[in-house]
């Protein structure tokens, strides 16, 4: 890993949207353990273009993320390559908390009686990080819960595995594209804990080389090879 | 998959007031008003009908595939699934099925999705992104291509194992099947009747599909 540009130590609940360059590595360490990440992808210029959880999931033949796999656009293209990855399983198909789920599972906390300890939900922190880019409700799709696993019976019945992510775990995102991310630290809508405990998160940018044609993210699958030839083809016209 | 028991509805489609054949790869908008009933028929078998949903009042509000998840905790839809809407609303809930498994995680096909899943040469191909695209313009909200999410595609079966892995199956539908969706409040359907010619969702064959509401 190069060098180090960009920390920050993320609250629990706490929220955050950046742009990051292509070639550029994000660093999501869980610092306590049981830490979820909420993130959602939107090309940088071009935010019609967002993060797609089937094709990612299709394109891969996974239910499931985890080094070496991407993260697919709705474009043919990549957004990230997860180059590192301690945990092994990330959830992308349970969305986000709204505000329905956590007074139901938690109780009412409000400003008004817990000042910044109030309560917190996925789908408001999405929402308010899109607003500050153009975005909004159209803008919602299916995001990607990293540190979480969820697993699925024979018969499609999903269930949560706790203690899954360990203090100290950690994920690498390259980037492909310059890509808008937009992300929360709420817990995860199907957390089994009974209570509200959302955890922090380290976050760490690094300038980083771009991937060489043998990179994992290449070879893991024939598609993904192809993605990545689309997402260069868009730079090699645009700039 | 345990063994499913199919939920047969008594609807007679004589009674019907709309009953309508959506060719293999074309589009179809639609309003179904709360208390109707959707039937959707596989009328050759193994056909993939993607479909989104919005709140015919409030397009914003529209079908969310994650919420639809989480809300049931189960990846497939069947009997007794409500449809979630982004908002956290029940659009619809499935009242009868005769085919047991649809799926909410494969999305639907695009041109740009072909060429990464397949190959460079099927970019010309028609696809349900573009179905959809053409189907939204018609409505006419000043919707288009922002507003096409992750769709269910009834009929489809995409099994996930417990280890994790992804699979495109071979079909559990056939000639006749159909589900049946009560909507809770007025929504509007857009279906792609899926053109897709490079995997099993379709058996390699696009046919069409009915489309009948009652009131």
């Amino acid at each position: 890993m190069s060098e180090l540009i960009y920390t920050l130590e993320l609250s629990g609940a706490g929220m955050w949207s950046r742009i990051i360059g292509r070639h550029k590595t994000l660093r999501l360490t869980d610092l306590d353990g049981g830490a979820n990440v909420g993130m959602l992808l939107y090309h940088a210029s071009e935010r019609h273009e967002r993060y797609n959880m089937p094709d990612t999931l299709k394109g891969q033949h996974i239910f499931y993320l985890r080094a070496p796999y991407c993260v697919h656009s709705d474009m043919g293209r990549l957004f990230a390559s997860i180059t590192e990855d301690t945990v092994g399983w990330h959830d992308t198909v349970c969305g986000a908390s709204d505000a329905r789920l956590v007074q139901a599972k938690y109780g009412e906390k409000t400003f008004q009686t817990a000042r910044n300890d109030f309560h917190r939900n996925g789908r408001e922190c999405f929402l308010i990080e899109l607003a500050k880019w153009g975005l909004g409700e159209r803008d919602l799709v299916p995001n990607i819960n990293w540190f979480s696993k969820i697993v699925s019976d024979d018969e499609g019945k999903l269930s949560f595995v706790s203690g899954h992510s360990k203090a100290g775990d950690h994920i690498d995102l390259r980037f492909d594209m310059d890509t808008l991310v937009v992300l929360n630290t709420c817990q995860h809508p199907l957390d089994s804990d009974p209570v509200y405990h959302p955890h922090r998160v380290k976050l760490e940018v690094f300038n980083t080389e771009p991937p060489a044609l043998d990179d994992p993210s290449f070879t893991v699958r024939p598609e993904n090879a192809r993605a990545h030839r689309n997402t260069d083809d868009f730079y090699l016209l645009a700039r | 998959m345990s063994a499913f028991i199919p939920t047969q509805s008594t609807l007679d489609p004589a009674k019907a007031i709309y009953d309508h054949t959506v060719l293999a790869g074309d589009h179809w908008v639609h309003e179904v008003k709360a208390g109707q009933v959707l039937r959707i028929v596989d009328l050759e078998g193994n056909q993939a009908a993607d479909t989104l949903f919005y709140n015919a009042h409030d397009p914003l509000d529209r079908y969310s595939a994650c919420d639809t998840i989480q809300r049931q905790s189960a990846l497939y839809l069947t009997t007794g699934t409500k449809l979630i809407s982004t908002r956290g609303n029940e659009l619809l809930t499935i009242v009868a099925d005769t085919c047991g498994n649809h799926d909410t995680l494969g999305g639907a096909c695009s041109r740009e999705s072909n060429v990464m899943r397949y190959a460079f040469e099927k970019e010309s191909m028609h696809a349900c992104r573009d179905s959809f695209i053409r189907g939204v313009q018609c409505w006419s909200h000043g919707l288009g291509k922002r507003d096409i999410t992750c769709n269910i595609n009834f009929f489809m079966n995409v099994p996930v194992t417990p280890d994790g892995q992804l699979r495109f199956a071979d079909g559990v539908s056939g000639p006749g099947f159909y589900v049946e969706l009560r909507a809770e409040i007025d929504v509007i359907a857009l279906m792609s009747n899926c053109p897709q010619l490079n995997n099993p969702c379709n058996a390699y064959n696009p046919t069409p599909v009915r489309v009948l509401i009652w009131d």
